[in-house]
Order: structure tokens, then sequence, then C-alpha cells
């Protein structure tokens, strides 16, 4: 009764915040509202029994798809007065391309049946047995279904290299740290013991000039600045 | 239909809905309770504050999508390793070297961004 109740409330929040996706004016907001379905869906999937489902999602999901969409929403630089611009222009080839896909859904879900077994099985992702969720996952994932997940593997190699070709430009004023050039150098850095109370001059180390000499040859450079110490 | 597994999860729905309540006590609280006098000095600029002299919503540097992208495919490979992890006593070598395998994929790559130089920052 109580996992119905739930169930009612967080599909309402879920579709409630969807829609609040896309229609909000600020895509910041619409971003949060992402958060907001990501987290009910989370809830959904705990219901329906998938734990480890549920977790990853918060994690993922909420925790890095959506810092990245806030990225993404930040760095578009948006124009909000542009943005609105071309709503009308723009519309019926929008309503034909999603009345086309909505065709297309109807189609799908129309000829869509269910197996005899599946009405029993949806419910319980897992065979009523002390194996949890994340196990029953781990015991099939990496041995009966080992090309998809290899594969997998190789999804998000090129994702990596892809968002690197990308998005990594060589900069030519760029000066990285080279660590072995650094501890290199320690040795011409040395420490040197000075005898106390010797005068730097008899040390033989060099003075900046007295500030005489120093006055004089800035004073032709500088005029207004002495003009200004007058005041 | 009723799951053990859910009735661990209860205490959380018990804490959402004391969230939720609290939330919406305050708020319809200081609604109700509250004297409400708007002004449009309340919401100006207070003293030595200043309006802003331009939009906060500026471009910023693309290598934080670099960063935020590569830090989501290593979660991802994190993600994986969590029932492998559970499930290695029942899986065997083969499910460890399919692991293995797999993490050689990314190690791959990520001495690939590491010789680009992708993680360094100027």
């Amino acid at each position: 009764m109580i996992a119905a109740a739930a169930f009612y409330l967080f599909a309402a929040i879920l579709i409630a915040s969807a829609v609040m996706v896309v229609t909000a004016r600020n895509p910041v907001h619409s971003v949060l509202f992402l958060i907001l379905a990501f987290f009910n869906a989370a809830a959904l999937f705990l219901i329906a029994g998938a734990e480890f489902l549920a977790m990853i999602l918060v994690i993922v999901y909420v925790g890095a798809v959506a810092v990245l969409f806030l990225f993404v929403v930040m760095m578009l630089d948006i124009d909000f007065a542009r943005l609105r611009e071309g709503f009308q222009r723009y519309a019926p080839i929008g309503a034909i391309v999603g009345g086309i896909l909505f065709l297309e859904l109807v189609l799908v879900l129309g000829a869509w049946t269910f197996a005899d077994q599946a009405e029993a099985l949806r419910i319980a992702p897992t065979p009523p047995s002390p194996v949890t969720n994340t196990e029953a996952l781990g015991l099939l994932l990496y041995t009966d279904y080992i090309y998809l997940f290899q594969a997998a593997g190789l999804i998000l190699l090129v994702a990596m290299i892809g968002a690197i070709v990308l998005t990594l430009r060589g900069r030519p004023a760029m000066r990285r740290q080279n660590i072995a050039v650094q501890i290199a150098r320690s040795g011409s850095v040395a420490a040197e013991k000075v005898p106390v109370g010797a005068g730097i001059r008899e040390l033989g180390i060099r003075r900046p000039p007295p500030p005489e000499e120093t006055r004089r040859l800035a004073e032709p450079a500088h005029g207004e600045a002495d003009h200004g110490e007058r005041h | 239909m009723t799951q053990p597994l859910l009735a661990d999860y209860f205490p959380i729905l018990v804490f959402l809905a004391i969230a939720g309540g609290i939330a919406l006590a305050m708020v319809g609280g200081s609604l109700l309770l509250a004297r409400q006098k708007p002004d449009p000095e309340k919401l100006s600029a207070y003293e030595c504050g200043f309006e802003p002299f331009d939009d906060t919503r500026r471009r910023f540097d693309v290598r934080f999508y670099l960063v935020a992208i590569l830090f989501i495919i290593f979660d991802l490979e994190v993600a994986f390793l969590f029932p492998w992890a559970v499930a290695l006593g029942d899986i065997g070598w083969f499910g460890f070297w399919s692991m293995m395998a797999f993490l050689g994929v990314l190690t791959i790559g990520f001495i690939y961004e590491w010789r680009k130089g992708a993680l360094d920052w100027e």
C-alpha cells in the first residue's frame, strides 16, 4: 500500500519536473528540474527493486552528468531575447518532427506484447534467494555478458579520446611544470655559511646603489612623479 | 508484491516526509504569520554595494568541460567495479581477468590523456 502510494507520488513529481525541464524559461532552472527528475527516477528504480541502478543513477547522473549539463548551459552564453526570436518561425517544423516521433512511439507501443513470464518477473528483478541486487548483476555482467562489458570499456575509451581531441588546444604561451628539471635544478641552488659579524661589503656581495644615486638617475625620466611629490 | 528490500528504505521515506513537512512549515509559516511590507528599496543593493556592471552569464574556458567529462568516464569505471567486487568470489578467474581487460583498456586512455597533457592546468 505504502509502496503503491510512494510510486504514484514519485511518478507524479517525475512527470511534473520533466514538464518543467522543457518549459522553464531559465536553462539553469531546467537543469535543476532535471536533477529533481533524476532523483525521482532513482526512487522509482528502488520501488521496482533495482537497488544498484537507483544508487548509480544518483551517483552518476546527479553527481556527474547534471554538473556537466550545468557547465554546458553556462558555456553556451545564452542570449534570452535571441533565443525566443525564432520560436514562431520554427514552431511548425518542430511540431512536424515531434508529431512523427510521437507516431513512431505509438506504433512501437501498439505492437508491444508482453511475454507470459514478464508479468511475474516485472517487480522482482532478482530471484527470491539470498542473492542481493548488486551481486545478481555482478554474477551476470562480467562472465555471461563479457562482450557487452568490454564494448562498454571501448566506448568509454572512445569518449575519453574524443573529448581530448575535440577540446584540447595546445597553447603556445603555456608553461608546463617539468618535475624532472625542477628536481635536477636543486644542485645549483645551495645554502652558504656566512661568518657572523662581517659586513656584506667585506663578503663581496653586491648591493643596490645608495638612494641618492638612484634618484639622480631617475630624475630626468620621472619629472611628473617629482611634481606630484611637491604637492 | 511487497518486497523486503523496500522495508529497509522506509526510514528514508519517513525522513523525506519530515524534511518536506519542515520546509513547508517554515516557508508557509513565514508567509502566514509575518507582516508583509514589500518595498523596492528592500531589494536594492545595500549601502556600498553597487549594481552589477554586466551579465553574470559569460563564456568560460572549455577545459572545465574536459575535466568534467573525464571525471564522468572514471566515475562510470568505478560504477562497474562495485558489482564486480561483490560477486568476485563466485565469478572466478574468468570474471577477474574480464575486469582486468576492461581496466587495461581504460588505462590506455588514461596514459593517452596524461601524455597529451589534458590533466595539466597552465
